[in-house]
């Protein structure tokens, strides 16, 4: 027993054996994060495919439903803007990185303005809403969820924006605007998938 | 390195004086972001809803004593059974062993705190206010006039049962946002222990020498992403079909009951393996410390850890049999389910291979392992049994079930954390908990759950089936549902004996010292209680039991690595 020591302290002995290093724990945080999420993203996909060709009654998807080649190819780009961002920051070249950064913002906010185009023409014009039939059901609720997160992405893109105008980033940050960047692109690799399931297959 | 010279050489650190002290105790536990004190706080929180999941308990247990009983009405009966499973499992369960968990594992890797103190304290009261949403249905929304109250659509909450025109008023949403709010919780928190033991471990604690409980906890971590996630998921369905009026579990519409199955289910089974995982890993660190031997087979046990994370993904649909599932589907689970028992049987050998042959030494924390050894082999037996679909179609929905499940959940799990109370009492308090009450708590206990569950299977067989508020006489179920309820009184006074024990030995217990057990990890080599900062010089570890290496330099662990 040891119970005359009060503390035990370690490691003044020996030195380590070789250099000690382990991963950025921003990014195995963001790598946890982007787990969970896929976890719901993938539910809602699964109920989504489930049910392609259920409804009770139309609207069907291949009578409304047209596809978003334009705001697809803004969200897929503004994943290469963010990439030469954090590029950008690593070479310490601030201001190209707030001109990258304003890019991905501005295509975030495209992608957006697509989809609520869409969303206005589907419900004013075409009569589909959430209650509609189990089409509008999956609908509304997978690009619902996909555009959350879009909104989410850009609030935080546009804060690191407002940041990066008034000169507060700096190449220390480049890590952290890498793990926001992960999260961009997570949010373009979900829309090539739920592009594939709601316009290609389920049309 | 010499023993001597490292005992001697204290923690000399001056403790600084916390500044806001002056402002009280209050505010330095709602404020905090220490690890230690979030942890204890998940585990306070986790035993007040014990004791009111088990008081649930015991009114059920009265309501079924005799045939036709009075006792409670049948919708206070189907109140309590919701409440007390839906308690047990996200408001007793997964907090204290996340609570266990931030306590343990930034001590036992080495590191001063969690990845991120603050996601941590966050997580923390997101949960805390959930478990505090769920029992205000009582009063809140039409609860008072009766035409709500509590919900009580099960634990599993079936569409369409929880749709709008079967569950009115506000209880099922009580539940769904109840649960939504503890599952961001859930996340937060193994997003947290998860980074923490990749981020965090001190110098030369590599995976491969990281002790089983930080592995165990990486595993069930892992798991909550993908199993909480998909309940998440069905919960704003179920939350968007209830306000907005879509139809994901509306049979009227084309929606299907089935789904909503698929997706709890998706989510119920793992979570069983996320609260009993934690069970192993406090296993893990006790047997081989009362056994005086180093645990055996340590990367056989890393690997069906994690064997047993990836299988436990591909068996839910073994709760759906009754479903009618076809012979494809059937076979799959079938196999899949008795698959999970050959990693789970691989614990179970090493485990009695490392009290093989050690001088084993029965204090309360070993006893309470011993109890949990022999328990959840029958339970797993009994799961064996249920794996089987054609058995499973002639004892689903029984007290059957009811009974395995609680074989696992009280007779593995409840004993584990037991044991874990009794082993890291001394560190958390510096104080050693009464054996002699410790004791008395395990015989009540034991005899209480074997009272309780093992009768519990026989009126299963005789075919009562589960849920019901009461039940004629004369069907051969009378004489055995009084054995079950005075097995409950057994385990409640048991339980009141680990209270009192806990309560005293705060003030009496006799003083514990940094190692009262002359164990071999990390968090046996600072001050008992730690201090925040856990150790004043980050520890430098060259083998699986650093503190033995301390102890014993003429035979290093590490040569043997």
């Amino acid at each position: 027993m040891m119970s005359d020591a009060t503390s035990i302290p370690m490691g003044n002995a020996a030195a380590p054996e070789a250099p000690w290093t382990q991963p950025y724990r921003g990014t195995v945080g963001m790598a946890c994060l982007i787990l969970a999420e896929s976890a719901i993203f993938i539910i809602f996909i699964v109920a989504y495919i489930f049910y392609i060709g259920k409804s009770l009654n139309g609207p069907t998807p291949a009578q409304v439903l047209e596809t978003p080649y334009f705001g697809t190819v803004c969200l897929l780009s503004s994943s290469i803007t963010v990439h030469f961002a954090v590029a950008a920051l690593r070479r310490a070249r601030t201001s190209s990185c707030t001109m990258w950064l304003a890019g991905t913002v501005l295509l975030g906010a495209i992608f957006l303005g697509t989809t609520a185009q869409e969303w206005y023409r589907l419900i004013v014009k075409e009569g589909l809403t959430i209650q509609t039939n189990l089409f509008g059901t999956t609908y509304y609720s997978l690009v619902g969820l996909h555009a959350s997160h879009v909104i989410v992405g850009l609030i935080m893109l546009s804060l690191t924006l407002a940041f990066s105008i008034f000169g507060r980033v700096n190449e220390h940050h480049a890590e952290k605007l890498e793990v926001l960047s992960l999260y961009w692109h997570f949010v373009d690799a979900v829309w090539v998938v739920v592009f594939t399931v709601v316009y290609v297959v389920g049309k | 390195m010499s023993t001597t010279q490292a005992v001697k050489g204290l923690d000399e650190t001056p403790v600084a004086q916390r500044s806001h002290r002056s402002t009280g105790f209050l505010r330095e536990w709602l404020t905090t972001a220490d690890h230690k004190k979030i942890g204890l706080m998940y585990i306070t929180y986790a035993l007040v809803f014990l004791v009111i999941a088990g008081f649930e308990a015991i009114l059920m247990r009265i309501q079924l004593w005799v045939p036709n009983n009075h006792f409670v009405s049948p919708q206070v009966f189907n109140r309590l059974f919701t409440m007390h499973g839906t308690t047990m499992v996200f408001f007793v369960g997964m907090p204290i062993l996340f609570g266990w968990g931030n306590y343990l594992v930034p001590l036992m890797i080495g590191a001063r705190d969690m990845a991120f103190p603050r996601l941590n304290a966050f997580s923390f009261w997101i949960s805390a206010f959930a478990g505090v949403l769920l029992y205000f249905s009582y009063i809140g929304g039409s609860g008072l006039y009766a035409a709500g109250s509590a919900p009580d659509v099960g634990w599993f909450a079936y569409a369409p049962l929880t749709a709008r025109v079967f569950s009115p008023g506000h209880s099922t949403d009580y539940w769904t946002l109840a649960l939504l709010l503890s599952g961001v919780g859930s996340i937060g928190t193994a997003l947290n222990i998860v980074t923490t033991i990749l981020c965090m471990r001190c110098p030369g604690m590599k995976l491969s020498r990281m002790p089983l409980l930080a592995w165990l906890y990486l595993v069930m971590n892992g798991l909550v992403f993908v199993t909480v996630s998909p309940l998440t998921a069905a919960q704003i369905m179920l939350t968007l079909d209830r306000y907005l009026g879509s139809h994901f579990f509306d049979t009227q519409a084309g929606g299907s009951a089935v789904l909503w199955m698929h997706f709890f289910w998706i989510f119920g089974h793992p979570e069983v393996y996320v609260l009993v995982l934690p069970a192993f890993a406090f296993v893990n660190e006790i047997v081989p410390v009362f056994s005086r031997k180093a645990i055996f087979g340590y990367p056989a046990m890393v690997a069906a850890s994690v064997g047993i994370g990836f299988i436990s993904l591909s068996v839910w649909a073994h709760h759906m049999f009754t479903v009618g599932l076809g012979p494809a589907g059937n076979t799959f689970f079938v196999f899949a389910t008795m698959v999970i028992s050959v990693p789970t049987g691989i614990k179970i050998f090493n485990w009695l291979a490392t009290i093989w042959g050690g001088r084993v030494i029965f204090a309360t924390p070993m006893i309470f392992c011993v109890g949990f050894l022999f328990q959840f082999l029958v339970a797993g037996l009994t799961g064996i049994m249920l794996a089987a679909a054609p058995f499973d179609w002639q004892l689903g929905n029984s007290y059957f079930v009811v009974a395995h499940f609680h074989y696992v959940l009280v007779g593995a799990i409840l004993f584990a954390l037991f044991a874990a109370f009794y082993y890291w009492y001394p560190k958390i308090t510096g104080r050693m908990m009464s054996e002699t009450l410790g004791k008395w708590h395990f015989i009540l206990f034991l005899v209480g759950f074997h009272l309780t569950f093992d009768f519990m299977h026989i009126p299963g067989l005789l075919g009562m089936p589960r849920r019901i508020y009461t039940y004629e006489a004369g069907r051969g179920w009378e004489g055995w549902n009084i054995i079950v309820g005075i097995g409950a009184f057994f385990q409640a006074a048991g339980t009141l004996v680990f209270v009192y024990n806990m309560l005293r030995s705060y003030k009496t217990g006799k003083a514990a010292g940094p190692d009262p057990w002359d164990a071999w990890t990390l968090e046996w080599s600072t001050t008992s209680p730690p201090p925040e900062y856990n150790f004043a010089v980050t520890p430098t570890v060259h083998s699986r039991r650093p503190l033995w290496d301390l102890k014993h330099p003429e035979d290093l662990d590490s040569d043997y690595e």
